[in-house]
């Protein structure tokens, strides 16, 4: 296997040039933002703010004694007019504070950058991460300090950044890297320190040439920081696949990246710990690339978490014609969201606005055994057996045909001649086997 | 904006584009030109034939649905593709009924019993020869008529009458032919201008077709070429000339548009290789040590049948299995 890719995969129209090359603009601040208290990691959040407090930017609003939790704050100051309920991006209606701001931005007095960084210990840097409320921002959300905070044991040699943004139109991180690459790097350097390493990559797709020579040029000043270009190719955000990429490793199945010495991290979340650590800033917005056939005028813009999509598609000049899809993330692996009023959380990287043709649901036809979704599997399953067994209702057959090594990416759906849904069925199987997993520890634990 | 009706489906939210209709239309287009070169080889009865055998396999097809109450699926151009292999693999001169029946049979029974498209287990096409070739046996091996541009040719070893329904693996088969060169009937081999089935005869007029395939991603060459190779150097071993053997009969045909079939091939790489494997066996031993002169057709039915098996044993190794720390 070649140096800077992975067997499987596919490479869609990328679609990105709508957006490749507009420079990030600050949305409009929105008339209300709502803060869900569910956010990526699954712990709910306990309000630490009630209705008709006044609130500053910054400050915290709602926090959680569990491990994998994080808080969240006010991305604005102003008043918490409510806590109810809000339709959020997985589809469900969840608790969230509503804040409407008072249009000061007056910053909470916690938000103050941290001195002598490296002269801190690693623990102390992975607790002002947690506090600063910051999850992987590639999607999935997954908790900062939990990544950083490794078991003893954990032998890892290399910070991987991701900035592959495999995600056909999706140019968020594109356009960070491009304009903010020292605040990356900044980050990753604060990383390296929490985890006890000398080597940063940096695994950046071929297709941005603009992002590869500015991480280069920014990199080539801090020790042990290095590019990496990758070949374009999604799932190349995999982590597991752009450890394949860059370092030629392979993660164990059910292992994470530690398990062959990688931390990997979105290139966002880099830039979000340097917003803490440098600025004094928790995470309270992100880059929200805004774009698809379906928005008049796409731009990335950079939007306080809790924003709306309706706000942030107003902003880039409404629909153009009858809307079909709203999804949240990338066309491959986002969310279809239900509603124009669910609000952007931490891992929202885009806001894709389809036609109604684009989102015309395709008749699935027979199977006819072609062998594309397995030619396309980069975990080198074999879907086109994962979905009978699953809609057979064979769990321990699909367990068999190892189901949990799925990583969800669409590639099976995404090449199938006869429009079967090859993903949901497999998601379906994985959800399946947890709760007969857990049924079964819970029965083992009496 | 607020009351925006909204689709919600689950990701992806984007298609490739290809489907299975498009698949099956490259099939039919890359087995034109060997339609053609059997029209024009063995005239207008060739394409009375094929209009027959098709006919056939829509026919029951969408017969067999309606009877059923199912949704009618000749618009996803399997049944053609299945019709118009069925002429391919059956003698150019039989009485026109029997393509019909054996299409009907290959998608009434072949097919459709089996639970349709994608279920089935065997080819259905090579599964319908066989019925017509067991039920009327005369009347299929006396079709196997030389081209009239064939007269006079070098394979005349006994005088053109007595070998008029001989294809040349039936020549070679009484030993009227044989030896570890045959270079002189290479030629026409290649072009096709000899006896056999329908579509087999021409392997130039076949590879044009595969190489179309080839070109569309619609096949790889695992099958066919492990196939091939498969034969030549079992022949070859036996001190035959191999590529006679490669030309000859259905090789060709068999081993890029039979063998290759999605629904009864296996699905991964080394899987792939096996089958391609197993059926130049079989393929060489029937020609040598069997019965029949030919053995392409029963080979791959033989191997369709050890396609769940080849795919259990060859699963592939998911990613992180082989665990390598560089």
């Amino acid at each position: 296997m070649p140096k800077g890719s992975f067997r499987g995969g596919v490479h869609p129209p990328e679609n990105k040039e709508r957006t490749a090359t507009l420079r990030t603009v600050v949305a409009r601040r929105p008339s209300q933002v709502a803060i869900a208290l569910h956010q990526g990691s699954n712990c709910p959040l306990t309000p630490t703010v009630a209705k008709g407090d006044y609130v500053r930017m910054g400050q915290k609003v709602a926090d959680t004694d569990e491990k994998w939790g994080v808080p969240a704050h006010s991305p604005v100051s102003g008043k918490v007019v409510s806590i109810g309920l809000v339709r959020t991006a997985s589809g469900v209606e969840d608790q969230a504070i509503f804040i409407e701001p008072d249009g000061e931005d007056a910053l909470d007095e916690s938000c103050v950058p941290v001195d002598n960084v490296f002269s801190r210990s690693p623990e102390e840097i992975i607790r002002i991460i947690r506090d600063a409320g910051i999850v992987g921002m590639g999607g999935a959300e997954f908790p900062t300090h939990i990544k950083l905070s490794l078991p003893p044991g954990a032998n890892v040699d290399t910070l991987l950044l991701n900035g592959a943004e495999c995600e056909p139109c999706l140019t968020a991180d594109h356009r960070l890297m491009v304009e903010r690459p020292r605040d990356i790097i900044r980050g990753a350097q604060i990383m390296m320190r929490a985890i006890g390493v000398s080597r940063t990559l940096i695994g950046i797709e071929d297709n941005k040439p603009d992002a590869i020579r500015a991480m280069g040029d920014a990199a080539s000043s801090a020790a042990g920081v290095e590019v990496v270009a990758v070949k374009t190719r999604y799932p190349q955000g995999s982590e597991k696949h752009l450890i394949k990429s860059v370092l030629g490793r392979e993660v164990p199945p059910g292992g994470l990246p530690f398990a062959v010495g990688v931390v990997v991290s979105n290139v966002g979340t880099c830039a979000a710990v340097s917003n803490r650590f440098d600025r004094g800033l928790p995470l309270i917005e992100r880059i929200v690339t805004v774009t698809g056939s379906a928005v008049a005028k796409p731009a990335n813009l950079v939007a306080k978490i809790g924003t709306s999509a309706s706000d942030l598609i107003e902003e880039c000049g409404g629909f153009v014609g009858q809307p079909g899809k709203i999804v949240f993330g990338g066309p491959m692996m986002g969310m279809a969201v239900s509603s124009v009023d669910v609000p952007i959380g931490k891992g929202t990287s885009g806001i894709l606005v389809m036609s109604r043709e684009e989102s015309e649901d395709l008749k699935e036809m027979p199977c006819i055994k072609c062998g594309q979704c397995v030619d396309a599997c980069p975990m080198r399953l074999e879907p086109v057996f994962l979905h009978q067994w699953s809609n057979a209702g064979l769990w321990d057959e699909a367990e068999a045909y190892h189901a949990m090594d799925c990583i969800e990416c669409g590639v099976c759906t995404y090449v199938c001649p006869s429009r079967r849904n090859l993903v949901q069925a497999i998601k379906r199987a994985k959800f399946e086997i947890s709760a007969r997993r857990r049924a079964a520890k819970e029965r083992g634990s009496k | 904006m607020g009351n925006t009706k909204l689709i919600v489906t689950p990701a992806p939210h984007i298609r490739s584009g290809d489907s299975t209709p498009a698949i099956m239309r490259d099939v039919v287009i890359a087995l034109l030109p060997a339609a053609i070169s059997a029209v024009y080889f063995f005239g207008a009865q060739a394409a009375v034939s094929m209009v027959c055998s098709v006919a056939g396999a829509v026919g029951a097809e969408y017969i067999f649905e309606k009877i059923a109450k199912k949704p009618v699926t000749i618009g996803d151009w399997s049944a053609a593709v299945t019709g118009l292999l069925i002429a391919m693999v059956l003698p150019p001169h039989v009485p026109v009924w029997i393509p019909v029946i054996a299409g009907f049979f290959a998608i009434g029974v072949v097919k459709l019993l089996f639970g349709g498209l994608g279920h089935n287990v065997f080819n259905p096409a090579l599964a319908g020869r066989a019925f017509a070739i067991a039920a009327w046996p005369a009347l299929t091996t006396s079709g196997y008529l030389w081209p009239a541009s064939a007269e006079g040719a070098i394979w005349a070893v006994r005088g053109f009458d007595a070998m008029s329904t001989a294809t040349p693996l039936t020549l070679w088969k009484m030993g009227e032919i044989g030896g570890a060169s045959m270079s002189k009937f290479y030629q026409s081999l290649f072009v096709g201008n000899v006896a056999g089935s329908l579509g087999e005869t021409s392997a130039l007029a076949l590879l044009i077709g595969a190489v179309y395939l080839l070109c569309r991603g619609r096949i790889s060459l695992r099958i066919p070429l492990s196939y091939i190779l498969t034969v030549a150097v079992i022949t070859g071993l036996y001190g035959q000339d191999p590529l006679f053997h490669v030309l000859s009969g259905g090789l060709i045909l068999g081993a890029f548009f039979m063998a290759t079939d999605y629904v009864t091939s296996p699905m991964n790489p080394k899987g792939q290789i096996i089958f391609g494997i197993g059926c130049g066996i079989l393929t060489a031993l029937i020609r040598m040590f069997g019965g029949y002169p030919e053995g392409v057709c029963y080979s791959i039915l033989l191997m369709n049948a050890a396609v769940p098996l080849i795919d259990r044993l060859t699963r592939p190794k998911r990613f992180g299995e082989v665990t390598s720390r560089a």
